[in-house]
């Protein structure tokens, strides 16, 4: 299918629900290794970001990433707000006014959401962030979209794949960055739940293509 | 989990209500987006202080808000920052035009948001100073790590930086007062049990009967290292000696000893390791000029202290002295 606005209206609301489902999860990881707010962060967040869209329909997929951006900066809090409100907002410059989005310019917008997370939090790959899904995501991106063609669901699949699997390689990496590298050594043997919502949310992505 | 609560996402929001009904004529509640103010905010020609973080840390920083000390409280959900949009109106409700000074712990949370904030009330206009609090020994500061964090020593760069705020100070001396309280104090705490966050519903770590945690945070996350538990003379001797080691006190040093409770602790208990302290620290020939001893900077209801050591000079001590009237410290007015 195309992605065009109501694939990028559909996309939150299917990462909304994941932060709903998932929220206890999330919680649970961000207790090992954190303060235990994570969960209840990015739902919150993203309820917000349902309001918002259903309160103000956007036009084209970039300007529902930008009300994103602004909603998920002022409800979340932590570092996941300010962390992935730069994510979206920098996919949405990135995807500016077009009312639909090819495999190159998905592959850019991915690549353009790391860049931003990178550039707030200074983290990088192997850091134990959510920076460890998204940087295999943007490379499958990358890679699909290069392979031609003009679909948009494969690269989102590859995305959404490579994201899962950069989440599950976090398990026994130590943090070092975030509130988890205060326990150095400890943090070893659990997910980062940054990287576990960021797999959540690309993989929604892929729901509302499919 | 046994709370006094009525539902775990009105907590803060209900709390903050009454923060600002038992002590109508300190603060001014905002209530959406929630922020306090000093009830004579701005003051006129006063560098304005902004101080925030998650909640759960009570009375910091609410209870600090008032003559002498802060102009505003940015609270975010239980151990979450706030975000931009509290932090921004709260800078502005305090300026007078000599600018804000925001005092940031330092985590990774509290940085972006702060930093956000600043760069908003920057394009309005006001300058803005940041202040990182970073007093947290158990933590090594390296490129390993996002860095020491911000704990006991908040209260005394509060305090001090609000009493140079209060005296007339500028902008620049004002955060260059606060800079040099931070440099000057360490701090290690221990956690003898963990804390509930409401809407986890469950304790934040799980710590045996005959366990203790050290060097714990204030977040309900775990620390550096589990170790049986010893006496109270024990901890306080493990706890003091990586601050008065990373401070290098030595003997005629002059310093202010702050014992804080972390919420579940009993005042009688932080006199026992107040003892301790002192005594070791007379040991070592150093001066305590000054003391605080209670809950100050707390971890919801979780069991366990800090011990914050702070060096003194006399313009230090001075301001510390100096008049405050808030909810949580009162003298001199």
């Amino acid at each position: 299918m195309a992605l065009d606005v109501n694939w990028a209206v559909k996309w939150l609301t299917l990462s909304a629900q994941a932060m709903a489902e998932h929220r206890t999860e999330l919680i649970e990881l961000d207790r090992a290794i954190g303060d235990s707010d994570h969960g209840e962060n990015m739902d919150r967040g993203f309820q917000a970001v349902v309001d918002k869209l259903a309160e103000t329909p956007p036009e084209t997929p970039g300007a529902a990433l930008k009300l994103t951006a602004m909603t998920l900066m002022s409800k979340v809090g932590g570092a996941a707000g300010p962390l992935y409100g730069t994510a979206f907002l920098r996919a949405a410059a990135s995807l500016g006014d077009a009312a639909e989005i090819d495999p190159a310019a998905l592959a850019a917008a991915l690549a353009a959401a790391r860049d931003g997370i990178v550039a707030r939090g200074q983290a990088e790959p192997g850091d134990k962030t959510m920076v460890d899904a998204w940087t295999p995501a943007v490379e499958a991106a990358r890679a699909a979209a290069d392979a031609g063609g003009t679909d948009t669901l494969s690269v989102l699949v590859a995305a959404a794949e490579a994201a899962e699997a950069g989440a599950v390689a976090t398990d026994p990496l130590v943090a070092r960055k975030g509130r988890a590298s205060y326990l150095g050594e400890r943090s070893a043997g659990h997910r980062d739940p940054g990287a576990a919502s960021s797999a959540l949310i690309l993989r929604a992505a892929v729901g509302a293509a499919a | 989990m046994k709370k006094l609560i009525n539902d775990p996402r009105s907590v803060v929001a209900e709390s903050v209500q009454g923060f600002g009904l038992a002590h109508a004529n300190l603060v001014t509640v905002s209530e959406d987006p929630i922020y306090i103010t000093r009830k004579d905010a701005p003051v006129s020609g006063k560098v304005g202080l902004v101080s925030g973080g998650g909640s759960g840390h009570e009375p910091l920083h609410a209870g600090f808000v008032g003559q002498g000390m802060l102009d505003a409280a940015v609270p975010g959900a239980v151990f979450t920052s706030p975000t931009p949009d509290q932090i921004l109106p709260a800078t502005l409700a305090v300026n007078s035009g000599a600018g804000v000074v925001h005092i940031v712990k330092n985590y990774t949370g509290d940085v972006l948001n702060f930093e956000t904030a600043a760069e908003l009330a920057e394009a309005e206009g006001v300058s803005v100073r940041t202040v990182l609090v970073n007093d947290d020994v158990a933590v090594e500061d390296s490129l390993y790590t996002a860095g020491r964090r911000g704990v006991g020593g908040t209260v005394l760069v509060e305090k001090i930086a609000g009493a140079a705020a209060e005296r007339g100070d500028g902008l620049d001396a004002v955060a260059s007062i606060a800079e040099r309280v931070n440099a000057g104090v360490r701090t290690m705490g221990v956690a003898l049990s963990a804390c509930t966050v409401p809407h986890a519903g469950s304790p934040s770590f799980d710590l045996g009967e005959d366990e203790i945690e050290i060097g714990i945070g204030i977040h309900g996350e775990p620390g550096r290292h589990r170790i049986p538990l010893e006496n109270a003379d024990g901890i306080t001797d493990r706890l003091l000696e990586p601050v008065l080691a990373d401070l290098k006190v030595t003997a005629g040093d002059k310093v202010l000893l702050f014992v804080n409770g972390m919420g579940g602790t009993p005042l009688s208990e932080l006199y026992i390791v107040y003892r301790r302290a002192a005594q070791v620290l007379a040991g070592q020939g150093a001066t305590v000029e000054r003391s605080l001893v209670g809950n100050y900077i707390t971890s919801l209801e979780m069991q366990g202290c800090s011990i914050s050591v702070l060096r003194l000079d006399d313009e230090l001590a001075e301001l510390w002295d100096a008049p405050v009237h808030t909810a949580a410290l009162h003298w001199g007015v």
